[in-house]
């Protein structure tokens, strides 16, 4: 196992009273919402980031946002560490636990409380996975908006946790822009709403706060979500180039003259390759590089818009132009994009980098990309979120070579490091977590560091929720 | 995913393999959502990435099976509803059954669960004594309420109420022989009787066997075809399994050999799965591996033969089909389509239900050993069924027949008997009954 970025230390006591603590959890909880089996709880070791592994002391699956708060009280009671998760499908190890702490799942609490169409808002479960929300509301003509590739099974509470996004953010937002309420339990059980059905809220925006904290602050168990109206309609368009490098280029310019499209997804020829024997989409194999541009609304509108663009992309060297020419096709080309990451579980192990870069360094970024992993002896495959300039490098490597590993991982933090020379950020929507914790001082300086770290303190002073992730272990203040 | 397995241990041919699927997931997650299990009980040890990685580690560890790995593996319903969803094309099917032989090697189960998986698998792939037990189950059954009573005895219950309440009718369909087309021929085909459904009910194959007849195709039962060995394969039991393999695929070799096969009709889409699947399952067989390939790749589901049959476009009938799409036909075949089409062809008004990738929780013999989640999943499947307000539900195989139609009052049919009916046969027994007993006022 790759051991490059440290845990905290177990909390000793805490590891010493196991017996008794898993005793007092099978006394709060229901039978089957208690999961401290040594076999049984392998299985929790890790998420999506799956080179980190460690050992959580017990699972507790709640039903009710009281049985969290029970779990809460007592874990702060006795200085237990909580690590939240939702599904599981972390990037950035969000969920991984450690040897002294309670994992505390969501993925029993999956029930739609209510859809409001006259106010365009749902209400659900944390544990809702973040397409079931618009599959029950499309009946209504609306859906939820932030659209994760991992939409099919992560949770609106692990979404809220990273402040996810998705293809289609470009146009409507990532996950704190279409969120308007939550029930949260805080560090000692006791139960908060902020927000609520209305898009601002009296006094401080705690909301704003919460989205993206990473399960630091407290466990969402409740959220009120915006609902959009489905478009008349929507179509994805494929356009090739020869070279990542007019893509990027093509990109910068399509939204720099102001048009906003829903989406714009890049695929390189690794991953165009990838994508297409996975979903057999019609993706173009004869091209260097790939763009996914879907428009909506109206007819007019959708001819309109792509016009502009085919003109923009003519400019750029495009190769080849293709709407999709039914639902079917069009289901078929977003199933490709959205499996993209497992797909290349096909070929090869990989870790999936996150960097976000201002559009005009596009090109400039994808091709120190290559030169870095090249001189690590690796293979990288691009597909990312290009309309808003966030890249999602996958490296390739041998998991089992430990060796390799470690280099791809070198690679990684390097690729990352670019992204924030280049004026952009470690992390566009899976979150710091673990991955990217030891980075954040390359993004951010000691006072920046600080404040968050206060403002974490004042909802955790003893550092008990997901401890180990965010901020790097050095530097922090004395729980 | 990174693995940990010494050279000696990938010497055993199935760990090597069990060790290159392992080595494909990533570990993404995306498995859960389409798991039936993990939507109703919301456990990720009961969802395919848990189950994969208590598979990992017991294998990695060499151990052999304990009580928890065996609960959580057992609540498996095999449904391969993961395997569709996962986009690293992870081997879960060959992955489990793996798990299975080495649980069923490994570990020692309770004395009432042991017996009763014996029974099940002394008696369900062999009619005589399938048709026995159901006698008795139709005696027994006012026993069911006690036995649900009792925990480790749940299963008897289950199956006492799952037999059919009716007389149960013997058939013809199963004869061994040839039945000749009945106009100009264009084919000769090989249909598997099987165990359970010729018993349960034997309209299905007789159906078949007249439609494909009036098309033109000739229909042989061989000599000494029987169950296909999914029923012990996935209980674990290895060694009956590939026995039951190897004599139908020394029955069809003998056809193939003799007047020649176009195809291997199946119409239970569960055995579909495994008969499909003979090729690996016999790949160590030196002897079999080439033969039990050749009769694989013959296989075909009833509605993708017919598929290629080129059936004539018929007016409408004003009759809506809710097509429920079984476990091993949309995930463990990869049937979508041809059914549908055949019926929307044939004059049906075809709809899919909600939440069609989800199980039915029949799954073979796990309605009987997991009574309690099986229920759950009938439920919802009969809910979402229900709610396109069909006239009669659709579906390829006699498992889900018997499960869901234990659920609602809508009559169940096989898709071969509502084909078989608009071109030309009789009209299935459940319609007709249904219609009777409108006019009766009886409601069904």
């Amino acid at each position: 196992m790759s051991e490059a970025i440290r845990f905290l230390e177990p909390r000793t006591a805490v590891v010493a009273r196991r017996a008794t603590i898993i005793g007092d959890l099978v006394d709060l909880l229901p039978p089957e919402c208690v999961v401290h089996e040594a076999r049984e709880l392998v299985p929790f070791e890790t998420d999506a980031f799956v080179a980190y592994r460690r050992l959580p002391l017990a699972v507790v699956l709640p039903k009710t946002t009281e049985q969290v708060a029970a779990v809460m009280k007592y874990c702060h009671r006795y200085g237990i560490p909580v690590v939240p998760r939702g599904a599981g499908t972390s990037l950035s190890g969000g969920a991984i636990p450690q040897e002294d702490a309670v994992v505390l799942g969501l993925s029993k609490m999956t029930r739609i409380l209510e859809v409001d169409p006259a106010n365009r808002t749902a209400t659900v479960q944390a544990g809702v996975t973040n397409l079931s929300i618009s599959e029950a509301v499309s009946p209504e003509g609306f859906f939820y908006a932030p659209d994760p590739s991992s939409q099919l099974a992560c949770t609106i509470g692990g979404n809220i946790g990273m402040n996810s996004g998705g293809a289609h953010c470009l146009k409507y937002g990532v996950t704190t822009n279409n969120l308007l309420g939550v029930k949260m339990v805080l560090v000692d059980g006791t139960v908060i709403e902020l927000g609520g059905k209305h898009l601002d809220a009296a006094g401080y925006d705690l909301l704003g706060l919460v989205c993206g904290s990473e399960g630091q602050l407290g466990i969402v168990t409740e959220a009120t979500v915006r609902l959009i109206a489905k478009p008349e309609g929507a179509r994805p368009v494929l356009f090739g180039f020869n070279t990542s490098e007019e893509a990027g280029a093509c990109v910068a310019d399509v939204i720099g003259s102001g048009i906003i499209p829903v989406a714009i997804e890049f695929m390189d020829k690794p991953a165009i390759e990838i994508c297409e024997a996975f979903a057999q989409a019609g993706y173009p194999l004869d091209v260097g590089a790939l763009l996914i541009v879907e428009v909506e609304g109206s007819e007019a509108e959708m001819e309109a818009m792509l016009k502009k663009i085919v003109d923009i992309a003519g400019r750029h060297g495009v190769r080849t132009v293709r709407e999709s020419q039914s639902a079917t096709e069009a289901a078929l080309i977003w199933k490709g994009r959205k499996s993209a990451f497992g797909a290349t579980g096909r070929i090869s192990d990989y870790i999936c980098m996150d960097g976000t870069v201002p559009l005009g360094k596009l090109s400039y970024v994808l091709e120190k990309t290559s030169e870095i992993v090249e001189r690590f002896g690796l293979r990288v495959a691009n597909v990312f979120h290009a309309g808003d300039g966030n890249m999602h490098p996958l490296i390739l490597f041998n998991a089992n070579d430990p060796e390799d590993a470690a280099r791809a991982e070198e690679a990684g933090n390097e690729i990352l490091k670019l992204c924030v020379d280049a004026g952009g950020c470690l992390t566009g929507e899976h979150g710091v977590g673990i991955e990217k914790r030891d980075l954040m001082r390359h993004q951010y300086s000691e006072a920046d560091l600080n404040q968050q770290m206060a403002v974490r303190a004042a909802f955790d002073p003893d550092w008990i929720l997901n401890p180990s992730k965010v901020f790097p272990l050095e530097g922090r203040p004395a729980a | 995913m990174q693995t940990n397995f010494t050279a000696e241990q990938l010497a055993d041919p199935q760990v090597a393999e069990s060790e290159k699927i392992l080595r494909r997931c990533v570990h993404c997650g995306f498995c859960t959502a389409t798991c039936p299990t993990y939507v109703t009980l919301g456990n990720e040890l009961d969802s395919p990435r848990g189950r994969i990685y208590l598979i990992k580690d017991m294998l990695e560890n060499g151990r052999a099976a304990d009580a928890q790995v065996v609960t959580h593996i057992d609540r498996c319903l095999s449904c391969l509803a993961c395997v569709t969803t996962c986009p690293s094309g992870v081997d879960y099917m060959h992955l489990v059954d793996h798990a299975r032989v080495h649980i069923e090697k490994t570990y020692r189960r309770p004395l009432i669960d042991r017996m009763i998986r014996n029974v099940l698998a002394a008696v369900l792939p062999y009619p005589k004594r399938f048709r026995t037990a159901l006698a008795l189950a139709k005696v027994s059954r006012p026993l069911a309420p006690l036995f649900d009573r009792l925990s480790p005895l749940k299963p008897l219950a289950a199956m006492l109420k799952l037999a059919p309440t009716g007389t149960l009718r013997k058939s013809d369909a199963t004869q061994p022989g040839s039945r000749a087309p009945k106009t100009e021929r264009r084919g000769r085909v090989a249909i598997l009787s099987g165990c359970a459904q010729p018993v349960l009910d034997p309209g299905i194959n007789e159906a078949t066997i007249r439609l494909l007849t009036r098309l033109g195709v000739e229909v042989v039962v061989p000599q000494g075809e029987g169950c296909c060995g999914a029923l012990v394969h996935h209980m674990g039991k290895e060694d009956p399994a590939l026995d039951f393999a190897r004599s139908n695929v020394d029955a069809w070799t003998r056809e193939i050999e003799g007047g020649g096969l176009d195809a291997i009709i199946i119409t239970t889409s569960g055995c579909g799965t495994t008969v499909k699947d003979y090729g690996h399952m016999l790949r160590l067989d030196p002897r079999y591996a080439e033969k039990a390939a050749r009769v694989a790749s013959l296989a075909k589901d009833i509605t993708e033969y017919l598929a290629t049959l080129d059936l004539p476009t018929l007016e409408s009938r004003g009759l809506t089909v809710a097509y429920h799409s079984a476990c091993s036909m949309q995930h463990g075949q990869k049937i979508t389509m041809a059914p549908k089409n055949l019926l929307k062809n044939a004059g049906f008004v075809v709809r899919d239900p909600p939440e069609g990738h989800l199980c039915c929780g029949s799954a073979g013999t796990y309605n009987i050993m997991q009574p309690e989640i099986s229920a759950q999943l009938k439920a919802r499947k009969v809910r979402n069924l229900e709610a396109t307000r069909p006239d009669v539900i659709a579906t390829g195989n006699i498992g889900c027949m018997t499960q869901i139609g234990t659920g609602t009052a809508i009559p169940i049919v096989h898709t071969v008997e509502l084909l078989d009916w608009v071109y030309g046969g009789p009209k299935p027994s459940r319609l007709a009954l249904r219609k009777a007993g409108a006019r009766a006022g009886v409601s069904l």
